[in-house]
């Protein structure tokens, strides 16, 4: 058992009742080329084009195995474009139910080949994560390891405990079939007591790994980084478990089905609780019912690393939980100077941060103006990577490709310094700085 | 609040790109973010962010430092009162000390943030909070009696080649408070050392009481007394160490009202205990050291007599803890402060042509303390690499 000790649980207010409260269901389907590092969208479809749930609709420029998939039959509604005709939105009209259906029953997995074309084809391979750099994954690699993480620590996240309890057959086929994607292990990790353990075939490729304590506990790059840490020049998967069942499904019935059960939280929401939903659903109507007429962020995630997605509310590809916040785009008096009782710091310059209990109604105000680096030691304490902080990030501000290489550029993504840019008393972008450096880095070695 | 908030609203364009008065927007930013948080909203990765910030921040180790200056206020009035032999009556030092210390923070704050607002108009940046801690610690550092445009030139200098030849605050090498006392130091010595410039009024000629002597218990240190006497001569305890009634640096003499301030920011987490916990450490490991071959007096000074003299509490809890100017990393802060107190009681006690041993000790380990970081992260890195040899052999 891996205890975490530096992290932080933000005690903010919204989080979902467990049960399950219904579908949100629509016929309007986006997806965004956005969702998906490391892709340089090259479409396969046209506008007015009749498509198959599970057909691909994008692959990668570069990487032409990366495929994405549609997750429903329907029509191409519009393709939206931004500047420089950037793709923004694939819009999706769905009509009646008429998936794809794969040959899955004369698989050999030891082909390695036929698994290859198999994780393209179908599409699968989008759900699979690369590190270094935080990009969809190849299927022509075959990585070191794979890393799959059973719970998530992230703030308001739904307990996979309850969104995965009956979905024992699909995870058991899953994780067969990813013990033929590498040489090495695969490395799942569980909080202490999960019932999921019982799911987890007894393989010797499998190993379990328990982790305790604050978020980032449920973070895949810590559990990277206490297992065995990403080195120069190696590749290693990681996956959420939540999709365990997509791919269990799909080798069972040859269907692609993209939909899971998610968390609908945030203390904007009259009532939080479970839906089912399809990837890229739309969110307009549905059983959103806000508490008061105050101006809400509408987030595709958790509120640390989520799409806002308040101007176009169409439901992200990988996510596990919407989180519905109010905005902060309110003016306060001396409020730099008030107690804090009502403001939430990881610091004790509030008495919210003195007082260790009690949970927060929290809202998308910066709380300052940007600033240089002054204060340090703040990262550190809710950072518990084996990296430092502040010094990588001073090296991508510098843009100096060495020493990001030397202090551990390899070994992280976005999320991992989600907390940092939480606490982080010079309002540094910090997690936009981390996704700079991953991309200068991947020009570097490309 | 409705009606201000109105008035800011009206007169801000005037501020903004194109308006008549943009020449002064990091003026016209700096007061409106005082007044009012701004309701910027996150645009890219999290979507809530602490509250805490610069303002915040450095508003901690204002009132950190107001127990000190409070104190300071009062024992400028004490001292002056007792060398003059007046009656000491409470409201009337208290008066004194104001009529003393306060034209020192108008200086220093009028100067200091004058330049501060004309840099961050120059380079278009807003204006960067640091400088309301470093204005408020150099009136407490330097001696009451010291002529205001020295002190004026001190602060020029500090913060110009101190802080914003360097980009500015967050930037700069060395602490800007102790390069200020460090210039008066070597520039303008007779302020700065002597037994008359620590009582208010007595550099510039006031009759004293007979027999009345205002030299520092450090000063007397230096000379070889190893019993330490008040201006009276009569002894003082550890204790009058302690509460810090005393001649000395404006803020620097009482331990126990620097102490409250150690506490706030300790709880707080605003400073870092590493660096005042190893400080200490350093201190007391050179003095018992000193103890243990000591040959002289000043080497006899017991070793946790040197926590309650001079400037040594004062550089540990306000000025080592300098975030920008210290060790960044946590093992690093272990090091740099060890190395701080370490050096402070060694300059202090060998070298007593200058008794102010932490000041030096500071700046000293200021300018080492990327060195030291360097070092630190180059064993993260080497297990890196080495991690990755094992991998490919």
């Amino acid at each position: 058992m891996f205890k975490i000790r530096k992290g932080l649980d933000i005690r903010i207010k919204g989080k979902a009742d467990e049960k399950l409260l219904g579908e949100i269901s629509t016929y309007n389907f986006a997806v965004r080329p956005h969702d998906f590092q490391g892709i340089n969208p090259k479409l396969k479809v046209k506008v007015g084009q009749n498509i198959k749930q599970g057909e691909i609709i994008f692959f990668d420029k570069y990487r032409e195995l990366v495929k994405i998939p549609s997750p429903v039959s329907g029509f191409v509604k519009d393709i939206v474009r931004g500047e420089k005709r950037k793709i923004l939105e694939i819009i999706i009209e769905k009509d009646e139910n008429n998936p794809l259906k794969h040959e899955v029953n004369n698989l050999d997995f030891s082909d390695k080949e036929q698994i290859t074309n198999f994780l393209s084809d179908t599409g699968l391979i989008s759900l699979f994560i690369q590190r270094p750099y935080g990009i969809v994954a190849n299927p022509e690699d075959r990585p070191r390891d794979i890393f799959i993480n059973f719970f998530d620590s992230a703030p308001l996240a739904p307990n996979y405990d309850f969104i995965l309890k009956d979905k024992k057959n699909e995870i058991q086929k899953a994780l067969e079939f990813l013990s033929f994607l590498t040489e090495g292990k695969i490395y799942c990790s569980l909080k202490p007591n999960s019932i999921l353990k019982d799911f987890i075939p007894n393989n010797e490729k499998i190993e379990i790994n328990y982790f305790a304590g604050p978020h980032p506990s449920g973070l895949v790059g810590t559990h990277i980084n206490k297992i065995k840490p990403i080195n120069k020049g190696e590749i290693v998967w990681t996956l959420n478990a939540y999709d365990l069942p997509i791919i269990g499904n799909l080798l069972i019935n040859g269907v692609l089905e993209l939909e899971r059960i998610i968390a609908l939280t945030g203390s904007s929401l009259e009532n939080t609780g479970y839906y089912k939903i399809t990837a890229c659903s739309n969110l307009e109507s549905n059983n959103l019912k806000l508490k008061n007429n105050e101006k809400v962020r509408i987030i595709s995630g958790n509120v640390l690393n989520g799409i806002n997605i308040s101007e176009s509310p169409y439901f992200g590809f990988y996510e596990n939980m919407i989180s519905i916040i109010p905005e902060g785009d309110k003016y306060e008096f001396l409020g730099w100077a008030l107690p804090g009782l009502k403001k939430f710091s990881n610091s004790g310059a509030f008495l919210s941060g003195l007082l260790k209990f009690g949970k927060y109604n929290l809202n998308t105000n910066i709380n300052g103006g940007q600033r240089a680096y002054v204060v340090t030691g703040e990262y550190e304490k809710v950072c518990p990577l084996n990296i430092y902080p502040q010094l990588l990030l001073k090296a991508i501000i510098t843009n100096d490709i060495d020493k990001m290489e030397q202090l551990g550029i390899y070994e992280v993504i976005e999320e991992d310094f989600a907390l940092c840019e939480f606490v982080c008393s010079s309002k540094i972008d910090v997690q936009e700085l981390i996704r700079q450096g991953l991309d200068e880095m991947r020009k570097e070695m490309a | 609040m409705k009606f201000l908030r109105k008035q800011i609203d009206k007169i801000k364009p005037k501020f903004e790109e194109g308006g008549k008065l943009h020449f002064l927007h990091s003026t016209f930013d700096a007061f409106e973010t005082f007044l009012f948080v701004p309701n910027k909203v996150t645009k890219s990765g999290a979507h809530i962010r602490d509250a805490i910030d610069m303002k915040r921040t450095m508003t901690v180790v204002l009132i950190a430092v107001m127990p000190a200056l409070l104190f300071g206020i009062y024992n400028t009035g004490l001292q002056h009162f007792m060398a003059s032999g007046k009656n000491l009556e409470f409201w009337p030092m208290i008066g004194y000390g104001l009529m003393k210390v306060l034209p020192l923070l108008i200086v220093s704050y009028g100067v200091g943030l004058a330049i501060e607002f004309a840099f961050a108009q120059f380079r278009k940046h807003e204006v960067n909070e640091g400088y309301l801690v470093t204005g408020m610690l150099i009136p407490l550092i330097v001696p009451v009696d010291i002529p205001l445009w020295t002190l004026a030139i001190a602060v020029a200098f500090a913060v110009i080649i101190g802080k914003e030849v360097f980009g500015g605050t967050g930037m700069n090498i060395l602490n800007p408070a102790l390069t200020a006392r460090a210039f008066l130091f070597f520039a303008y010595p007779s302020w700065m050392t002597g037994d008359k410039v620590w009582i208010g009024g007595m550099a510039k000629g006031m009759g004293v009481v007979d027999g009345f002597s205002g030299e520092t218990v450090l000063g007397q240190a230096a000379n070889g007394l190893n019993q330490f006497v008040n201006g009276f001569g009569q002894k003082l305890s550890n204790w009058d160490l302690f509460f810090g009634a005393i001649p000395g640096s404006v803020g620097e003499t009482s331990t126990l009202a620097i102490l409250i301030g150690a506490v706030i920011l300790l709880i707080s987490g605003i400073a870092s205990w590493r660096i005042m916990f190893s400080v200490l450490l350093g201190g007391a490991v050179m003095g018992l050291l000193l103890n243990a071959f000591a040959v002289n007096p000043l080497m006899e000074i017991p070793w946790y007599q040197h926590f309650l003299i001079g400037g040594f509490a004062f550089g540990m809890v306000f000025m080592a803890t300098d975030p920008v100017t210290g060790a960044q990393t946590n093992k690093g802060k272990y090091i740099y402060g060890f190395l701080i107190g370490f050096m402070a009681i060694l300059i202090r006690v060998l070298n007593p042509a200058y008794p102010e041993g932490m000041m030096l000790a500071i700046l000293l380990l200021n300018v080492f303390a990327p060195l030291i970081d360097h070092l630190v992260v180059q064993s993260n890195i080497k297990k890196r690499i080495k991690r990755a040899k094992i991998i490919k052999e």
